[in-house]
């Protein structure tokens, strides 16, 4: 186990490595000069030389590069040059809106998915099971922003039973949550969708196994069968595919956010883009890989310690 | 589970024609604006009603479903072009240094979360369809060069590739002659799946104003501008997102139905 937790995190690293490598080389090599392409063709001189000088761009790549590293290890993202203001302090501010609606979509997908699938599962080829399939159909083709629009359109400009968008902050939690409730349901959709797919053909692989068998020859129904023996085991490939989907969330936000006008890490990137400021656009970008491969490094780990069969297959 | 099929290439067919006949014909010139019928509900004349310049919207989802085939298609075949010959690759040098190479930068690619690294291409190259097609297809590389190493592995286990081995044929010769024509079908099936997710995966991107831009017609484009006028002009949301909804689901259906009828074990096991 301790062997195949230190080759998951030798690839961890070098994962982080390449990725802060390749997002260097985009940000910073491949524009030719990062100053000239964050102020334009009518940049003044002296003003080019300011963030230059800023940006350290006079000294050469390598030594670039690893002030870039260092300086995040240590919680130094740089300084926005549009915002005037530390770039770790507006990462800091945003992703208290971003991380909670990565969770919150997280927490509807599996609501809905996992007693969508088990359903399927236990009526497998019968009007239920067929109904359940074709709503995971309709629900992996459906744009997850075309769904928020739609959402908008019904339960804010119809209902009014929410605000179409923006993010009151954290003072007053209930409402906070509220405006991200529309937001996460949108996310949660096509991931449900997904994970009900996972969960019903899970179980379905559950179901054909000897010890299903065993457990109805000792006289349990079929549905005594499932709930007690085929779910749990059922879950485990359910697990990973929700570890994996929490990064897909996090990523989706981006798109969301800018749907619902939350101020999160999506739409700092997107204004950052337009503003063309990339010490921004770089350190943000390098965070959500982050997190990402960080996810699915926990979710190997998990799903190693859940399944012994794994750690010796890497 | 013909019917998913047969359903599926349909709806697929439908969007596929309309985008050709865009080439010929629209109803409506999408270029020339007519700002006093702006916003006009489905009716006679625009079928799919008008949107906020007052232009055909039947005639924009036509010119618009051109821009997502084409983009999908391209994006698509960079995934098969460069991923299928580094599958076959890697699969004919099993266990090499090469093989290794290859399927840890695979796992490389699928690390990243790919919204996020097509942000950043388009951010920093420009918004355009190319730069779109490429962000897209790069992320198409490792699904095809994964699918094809795997197959392309069960296949060299087999007796008549030994056959081929003892004639005295390369590896490469055995991978293009063999292995290849052995994979095709399975290859259709996930380039079908993969089109559908480069066409979310478009919409997406123009959506949010990094994929084609105006005035090429876009679905992804059309929601943004609808995205302000969906309280008083509905159908200017509703229609384009119907119309991503309809080919995904399509081509999701036709991939589907494809895997069933051109894999025999499934139609065995099914009966």
């Amino acid at each position: 186990m301790i062997q195949y937790a230190l080759r998951r995190f030798v690839s961890l690293v070098v994962s982080l490595i390449v990725a802060s490598i390749v997002i260097f080389a985009v940000v910073e090599v491949i524009p030719g000069d990062p100053a000239a392409f964050m102020l334009g063709v009518n940049a003044q001189e002296d003003t080019l030389n300011a963030l230059r000088e800023q940006m350290g761009l006079n000294d050469p790549l390598p030594v670039r590069y690893f002030n870039w590293v260092t300086g995040m290890l240590s919680g130094d993202f740089g300084n926005s040059w549009t915002y005037k203001a530390p770039v770790a302090e507006m990462i800091a501010d945003r992703i208290w809106v971003s991380l909670p609606l990565a969770i919150y979509a997280l927490i509807l997908s599996t609501l809905i998915a996992f007693p969508a699938g088990i359903y399927a599962a236990s009526r497998r080829g019968k009007p239920g099971d067929i109904a359940v399939m074709g709503a995971t159909q309709l629900g992996v083709a459906i744009p997850n922003f075309w769904f928020a629009m739609i959402l908008v359109l019904i339960f804010a400009i119809n209902l009014r039973w929410f605000s179409a968008g923006g993010f009151p902050g954290w003072e007053n939690p209930f409402d906070a949550l509220k405006s991200l409730t529309l937001p996460a349901i949108a996310l949660a959709l096509p991931q449900a969708a997904i994970l009900a797919r996972v969960m019903r053909s899970s179980l379905l692989d559950m179901l054909g196994e000897d010890f299903i068998r065993t457990a109805r020859a000792k006289g349990l129904t079929r549905r005594q069968a499932l709930w007690r023996h085929a779910v749990r085991n059922a879950l485990i490939p359910v697990l990973t595919i929700i570890g994996l989907q929490f990064s897909f969330l996090l990523a989706g936000g981006i798109i969301i956010e800018q749907v619902f006008f939350l101020p999160g890490l999506g739409r700092l990137i997107f204004q950052s883009i337009s503003a063309r400021d990339l010490i921004v656009v770089e350190s943000v970008v390098m965070l959500l890989v982050f997190v990402v491969i960080l996810v699915n490094f926990a979710v190997d780990l998990a799903y190693a310690v859940v399944d012994p069969r794994l750690r010796s297959r890497v | 589970m013909r019917r998913n099929l047969i359903f599926g290439a349909l709806l697929s067919v439908i969007f596929l024609l309309a985008a050709l006949l865009s080439f010929i014909w629209t109803p409506f010139d999408i270029e020339s604006l007519d700002i006093a019928n702006k916003l006009k509900p489905p009716s006679g004349a625009h079928w799919l009603g008008t949107d906020h310049f007052g232009r055909d919207i039947l005639s924009m989802i036509m010119m618009g479903a051109r821009t997502s085939i084409a983009v999908a298609v391209v994006a698509v075949g960079i995934g098969i072009i460069l991923g299928v010959p580094l599958g076959l690759w890697a699969a004919a040098g099993k266990g090499s240094w090469l093989d290794e190479l290859i399927m840890r930068g695979n796992d490389l690619i699928f690390a990243f979360p790919s919204l996020v690294i097509a942000i950043l291409i388009t951010a920093v190259f420009g918004a355009s369809a190319v730069n779109a097609i490429i962000a897209i297809g790069i992320f198409n590389i490792p699904v095809f060069a994964r699918l094809s190493r795997g197959a392309a592995l069960s296949l060299w286990e087999r007796d008549f590739i030994l056959a081929a081995r003892v004639a005295g044929k390369s590896a490469f010769r055995i991978s293009w002659e063999h292995i290849l024509p052995n994979i095709t079908s399975l290859m259709i099936v996930q380039g079908t799946i993969q089109f559908s997710l480069g066409i979310l995966a478009e919409a997406a991107l123009s959506y949010i104003g990094l994929g084609a831009q105006p005035p090429t017609a876009s679905w992804g484009r059309m929601l943004a501008d609808a995205q302000t006028l969906v309280s008083i002009a509905p159908h200017t949301a509703l229609v384009p997102g119907f119309a991503i909804v309809l080919m995904v689901l399509g081509l999701n259906l036709m991939g589907d139905g494809l895997r069933d009828w051109l894999d025999p074990r499934l139609r065995v096991t099914r009966v």
